[in-house]
């Protein structure tokens, strides 16, 4: 059994932006609804990956009420969960978005579309709500250099849940066993995914959310489909190393869309994913189950 | 133990790894019993291994034979009531649906009929499960499977035919509801796609037709019929997943409905269930203009995604499928609101993406049971409401 061992880090509540890299977070007061009411207010957007303030713009447009349950309010969501994983996500902490509960849209010509969200999310491990959660998500206009949205994100509960103890025993194991773990199909056909998979699938649905973040624009909706497979590589430091090929399911397309990522993580740090490869659109694909890699040393 | 006469197929070799035990019918109840008392987590991963040699045999013979058993012990061991059946907690090959139809109808010979309204591309049969109370009824229509990876809608349409039979008679708001219109259950709307997904590849969504001068197999069968086909929403590609086809209803598994609705000319409902998402819409899905009676299909819509929360609490949106999920053209109820079914919804099953069309076989029966509470509600209406 997947015993959650989870206790919430109660008053620090996660803000998505550090205004100086470095510094520890600072604490964040829950963002309003009333923001609506302060159209002069200065936005800070965030570059995907930086921690330094990357566009301030002044807010002077009308801004558009949004239908909390069609679908435009409900993809900006998407990207806000995919950027809350990135950043602290694990292979014990994954967060879902519940329910969007208001949303708005300002266009700004010459820069893109930013929504407002405000939406309930859960993180599914320990099964914790994380309560109301608001984001900024600037989908920048289509011809320019930009083409990953820009999000900021905070929540109103605690993000930092504290997966320690399990993390730290998954790390040791994974660093002490001879043998490198390897897993196909997570899930498989049925649903089922083996106890000791878990975690990988879990880390792969954090380490997607990279790519699922910077693929998205107003007219996608990523979640992870499966995981084909997934390979322990030996790595140079202490992060546990794996070779990814996931299954990302694009809702509006209904396509499968390919992916091959080499995934980094140890409890100290976050998640990263270098060298994200899409796969050529393959229209029938089966895919052969992973095996150990000949040189240890070598990623695919 | 010995009495129990195991037959262990993987040795326990370390406690993270898993051990597979083959296990005689008759140790069936011990073993379950004592894996749940000791809180060992397990699974079934061959539900009947004589049916999958059967099976096996009977596809190297090309000869069709289907030992005939009983619904109630289909495949397995006991089942104490409809929410225990163990054949319905899992993902079941289509040999075993076609074995459970046959049995149903044998059972309920006064309630049942499977029709057969035409056949797929590789020539499977399409079965459509008949309920019906008395001659001359004006119809409800239900579809489980049209997108064949999305395998919780027809182990759901398993578990609805059953559940119809175990209703009628006994519950009263349902037995009220049969008495006065009859039920068309298509389990599998796209066998060619659901026996695929199940030797192949499990994400298969399409169907199984070649396409002239490309490489692609397939056409996205929600998006073959006459409603906006060639707008906006779907794809002219082949070898992409929402491929209209070379015309509308030009697939077998969608003229074969068209058909049969045609025909048929008096039905008054019709459901076209799909995963995943937790929605339930209503058209369109090809144009943003609202459908004449929207107040009502969108009031019909909220009291019963309230009636499917009240189950286990699972929320659902609700709308146009153009607002709630994007526009989509060519697709099912399009098509039969304009023939006049004034009461035609899509249901988007669970989840809403931590697992998406891989949903765990342990979700089938919640997800039925709270899916036939908000079909309830679109029945219930329907016969109150008759046009």
């Amino acid at each position: 059994m997947h015993r959650c061992v989870c206790a919430a880090l109660a008053v620090l509540s996660l803000v998505g932006a550090s205004p100086t890299p470095g510094s520890a977070p600072p604490r964040s007061v829950p963002w309003k609804a009333s923001r609506l009411d302060k159209p002069n207010e200065h936005v800070i957007f965030l570059q995907y990956g930086e921690t330094e303030p990357a566009l301030k713009l002044k807010e002077t447009m009308p801004v558009e009420e949004l239908n909390p349950t069609h679908y435009p309010a409900r993809r900006a969501a998407a990207v806000a969960q995919h950027f809350l994983n990135a950043r602290h996500g694990s292979p014990y902490k994954w967060f879902h978005v519940e329910q969007v509960q208001s949303a708005t849209l300002e266009e700004i010509a010459g820069v893109g579309a930013k929504y407002h969200v405000v939406f309930s999310a859960k993180e599914g491990v320990c099964n914790q709500s994380v309560g109301l959660c608001t984001a900024d998500v600037l989908f920048p206009e289509a011809g320019g250099d930009q083409t990953a949205p820009q999000v900021q994100c905070s929540c109103e509960g605690p993000l930092a849940i504290n997966a320690s103890a399990q993390e730290e025993a998954f790390y040791r194991r994974l660093r002490g066993s001879n043998s490198p773990v390897t897993g196909n199909n997570i899930p498989d056909s049925f649903g089922f995914i083996a106890p000791d998979m878990k975690p990988l699938w879990i880390l792969a649905g954090v380490a997607s959310s990279f790519v699922m973040l910077k693929e998205s624009n107003e007219n996608t909706l990523y979640n992870l489909a499966q995981v084909a497979n997934v390979t322990q590589l030996e790595s140079e430091d202490k992060q546990l190393k794996f070779q990814y090929h996931v299954l990302l399911h694009e809702m509006v397309s209904q396509e499968i869309i390919h992916w091959k990522l080499l995934v980094t993580w140890a409890p100290a740090g976050g998640v990263s994913v270098l060298h994200p490869e899409r796969q050529p659109h393959c229209h029938d694909c089966v895919l052969p189950p992973a095996t150990a890699p000949k040189e240890r040393s070598d990623p695919e | 133990m010995d009495q129990l006469q195991l037959d262990i197929w993987k040795e326990p070799t370390h406690p993270t790894l898993p051990v597979d035990i083959h296990v005689p019918f008759e140790s069936l109840q011990s073993v379950k019993a004592f894996l749940e008392a000791n809180e060992i987590e397990h699974y079934i991963m061959i539900n009947d291994l004589q049916a999958l040699i059967d099976e096996e045999r009977h596809e190297m013979q090309s000869t069709r034979f289907i030992e005939p058993r009983n619904t109630d012990n289909f495949d397995y061991a006991q089942y104490h009531t409809l929410d225990e059946i163990e054949f319905n907690q899992m993902f079941v090959p289509l040999f075993q649906i076609n074995a459970f139809m046959d049995m149903l109808v044998a059972e309920n010979p006064n309630l049942v009929t499977k029709l057969r309204i035409g056949s797929s591309y590789e020539q499977r049969p399409l079965y459509v499960l008949k309920f019906s109370s008395g001659p001359n009824r004006p119809g409800f229509w239900i579809d489980t499977g049209i997108h064949s990876r999305e395998w919780v809608t027809q182990a759901a349409g398993i578990w609805f035919a059953k559940k119809i039979v175990i209703d009628y008679g006994r519950n009263q708001a349902f037995t009220a509801i049969l008495n006065k219109m009859d039920i068309l259950l298509e389990i599998v709307t796209n066998p060619d796609g659901y026996h695929y997904t199940h030797t192949t590849n499990r994400m298969w969504r399409k169907t199984r037709k070649p396409n002239p001068g490309s490489s692609c197999v397939g056409v996205d069968p929600n998006r073959n019929w006459d409603a906006g086909f060639g707008g906006p929403g779907a794809s002219s590609n082949p070898c992409m997943e929402t491929y209209r086809g070379p015309s509308a209803h030009s697939e077998s598994e969608v003229k074969s409905i068209v058909d049969y609705v045609k025909s048929h000319g008096n039905i008054k409902g019709f459901i076209s269930i799909h995963s995943y998402s937790q929605m339930l819409m209503y058209p369109y899905g090809y144009t943003k203009t609202p459908v004449p009676n929207q107040p009502e299909l969108h009031d019909l819509a909220r009291r019963a995604i309230a009636n499917l929360a009240s189950l286990y609490g699972t929320k659902y949106t609700y709308g146009s499928i153009i607002t709630t999920i994007y526009q989509a053209s060519g697709g099912t109820i399009d098509w039969t609101y304009d023939q006049g079914i004034k009461y035609s919804y899509t249901f988007e099953l669970r989840d809403t993406g931590r697992y998406g069309f891989l949903l765990p076989a342990n979700q089938i029966i919640p997800t039925a049971q709270e899916t036939w509470l908000g079909l309830m509600t679109i029945m219930q209406h329907t016969k109150d409401n008759l046009y």
